[in-house]
């Protein structure tokens, strides 16, 4: 019985404090502007106001940089699912020259920093034009080891019975790969899509360095760019912050179930 | 043979993508940090010379690169045991008995993980103030004296770091916790009857049981600390005096705002070999461990 009160609460006690700077950051971008600087730190709104939002929206170009973020994060979603699944499902049940030793290679290559390819895939996307374009930001986001190594362990669950009884029907590799494969790699397509989203909308470091234009940036990008001048405004950063997390937290609420199972795909049987 | 090349058209794209996107360049970087390569260079490749180890040993002659080096360590000693630490304790609460509202519990603590860092980082810059800030005057309340957490150097890694742990620690929580629950109830029955307390049991049993997992997420948690950049970038620009300036924000700011390339590579490539050294080394010990 002891036991159980204190387990119950410190699991409250950590909860508490994981939540509250984000309640605190919903609560401060309906103040209005200056009500959050006085001490001691005012815990709720005396009058709530949308004030904040209203400003980000109509008066600092707010809502190109979330449709900017959206488009390059549904773009970024395509693209992963075009590239990485069919590499997958290739790794798990096709047999071509080299193969396994193409697979462990890649896995090997996982410990490489994606910073350290960074300076050279700038150059690279300066001599193909494509700094200061969408076309940039996705460039590194095509393909990714670790989209492929996930699909491809869904894929080995595949039995090649029913690969073979449809090859000896005279079905052609890819008739089967969308009338066969698609249908049974469902799952795993939607962990892969949102892990794309949300690893493209909540990119910074590379976006920061390939979008020059102030009307191409991402939300992150804009927001950091924001902060920087808008020291004091806590209110109106705050709102900018909850602009930038409910889509993301409301995906991941929507379909959580999906994301840990790709978490887990890439760490323990890994 | 006709079906060996219908399965290269499978892989072929992502090959080509990962070859062109990713493998090139990481070639590129070494070769790039052998040279001089600097806005003259941008504008002129005839300007481009090959200079031999020269932005190396320029690094090892500049006392910010070594700052930045022990900064990023300091990062990485606090936060990866404080981390891990937590997650585990955080695993344990959510899989022992008498929790209640488990899935609750788990999404609340993974939410951080997902959620967007510059905009936490923002939201931690201000909970961080000295003045107005709700972390200060909580410690208020309890009696202790205001720190001006991001304003002094003593400080402010140490700030980031709390904000780290707390935006991550949900992440390997998840994977520690799909390890609790691969551990049958025999072997805490067998413990038991051994005479095993609470703490012999988790020493015992729920230790060694977990030991392969933690090994993988130390090496990740590791891994992903020494690329700290968008907390300082946000929080401390990399101050005050410098005691935020890790070695990713380094080599951006030598890349690309003194267009220093070349040296912005040697870091990059300095950064690599720390983390495969690191890497093999926890392996090796790995092995060493559980030959023992």
């Amino acid at each position: 019985m002891k036991r159980a009160v204190a387990v119950n609460g410190l699991l409250a006690l950590l909860a508490l404090v994981t939540l509250v700077p984000l309640a605190w950051m919903v609560s401060v971008s309906l103040m209005a502007p200056g009500d959050a600087a006085h001490t001691p730190p005012p815990l709720l709104p005396d009058h709530a106001t949308f004030t904040n939002y209203t400003m980000l929206f109509a008066r600092l170009d707010m809502a190109r940089y979330f449709a900017n973020s959206l488009a390059l994060a549904i773009l970024a979603t395509l693209l992963s699912l075009t590239f990485n699944v069919t590499a997958g499902y290739a790794f798990a049940k096709l047999h071509f020259r080299g193969r396994d030793r193409l697979f462990r290679l890649l896995i090997a290559a996982l410990v490489i920093p994606a910073q350290v390819a960074m300076i050279p895939l700038f150059l690279l996307c300066k001599e193909l034009g494509l700094v200061n374009s969408f076309a940039g930001v996705l460039a590194p986001n095509l393909a990714t080891i670790f989209g492929i190594f996930l699909v491809r362990q869904y894929a080995l669950s595949i039995p090649d019975e029913m690969l073979e009884a449809a090859r000896v029907d005279g079905a052609g590799e890819w008739r089967i790969f969308g009338h066969i494969v698609l249908p049974g790699l469902a799952p795993i397509l939607i962990t892969l899509a949102i892990i794309a989203f949300l690893t493209s909308w909540s990119d910074f470091l590379w976006p920061l360095i390939i979008l020059n234009d102030a009307d191409k940036q991402t939300l992150p990008v804009a927001l950091a760019g924001l902060a920087r001048e808008h020291v004091q405004d806590i209110e109106l950063m705050m709102a900018g912050a909850v602009v930038t997390l409910v889509p993301v937290l409301l995906l991941f609420l929507a379909l959580q179930r999906f994301y840990v199972r790709g978490l887990l795909a890439g760490s323990v049987k890994g | 043979m006709s079906r060996e090349l219908t399965a290269w058209t499978f892989v072929a794209p992502a090959l080509a993508a990962l070859g062109l996107f990713f493998a090139l360049p990481v070639v590129a970087a070494l070769l790039l940090s052998f040279t001089d390569f600097d806005i003259y260079a941008l504008a002129d490749l005839g300007n481009l010379r090959f200079v031999g180890l020269d932005n190396y040993l320029a690094l090892a002659r500049t006392p910010l690169f070594w700052k930045a080096l022990g900064n990023t360590a300091e990062f990485v000693i606090l936060g990866v045991p404080l981390s891990i630490a937590l997650s585990l304790g955080a695993a344990l609460l959510v899989n022992s008995r008498v929790a209640r509202w488990r899935g609750v519990f788990r999404t609340i603590y993974f939410a951080p993980v997902v959620t967007t860092l510059v905009a936490v980082a923002l939201i931690w810059r201000y909970l961080f103030q000295a003045r107005y800030g709700l972390i200060d005057w909580a410690l208020g309340r309890v009696g202790i004296a205001p720190i001006d957490w991001l304003g002094d150097p003593a400080w402010a890694m140490p700030a980031i770091v709390i904000f780290a742990v707390w935006k991550n620690f949900g992440y390997n929580m998840i994977i520690l916790l799909a390890g609790l629950q691969t551990i049958p109830d025999e072997l805490y029955e067998a413990a038991r009857i051994d005479g095993a307390g609470a703490w012999g049991q988790f020493r015992h049993v729920t230790l060694p049981a977990l030991a392969p997992i933690m090994l993988v997420v130390s090496i990740l948690t590791v891994a992903g600390y020494f690329q700290l950049f968008a907390e300082p970038y946000v929080m401390t620009q990399g101050g005050p005096v410098e005691s935020t300036t890790s070695i990713i924000y380094m080599m951006v700011d030598q890349g690309f705002k003194f267009w220093n390339l070349g040296v912005a590579t040697a870091i990059a490539v300095v950064l690599f070999a720390i983390l495969l050294s690191l890497t093999l080394a926890q392996l090796a010990l790995a092995r060493r461990w559980s030959r023992a």
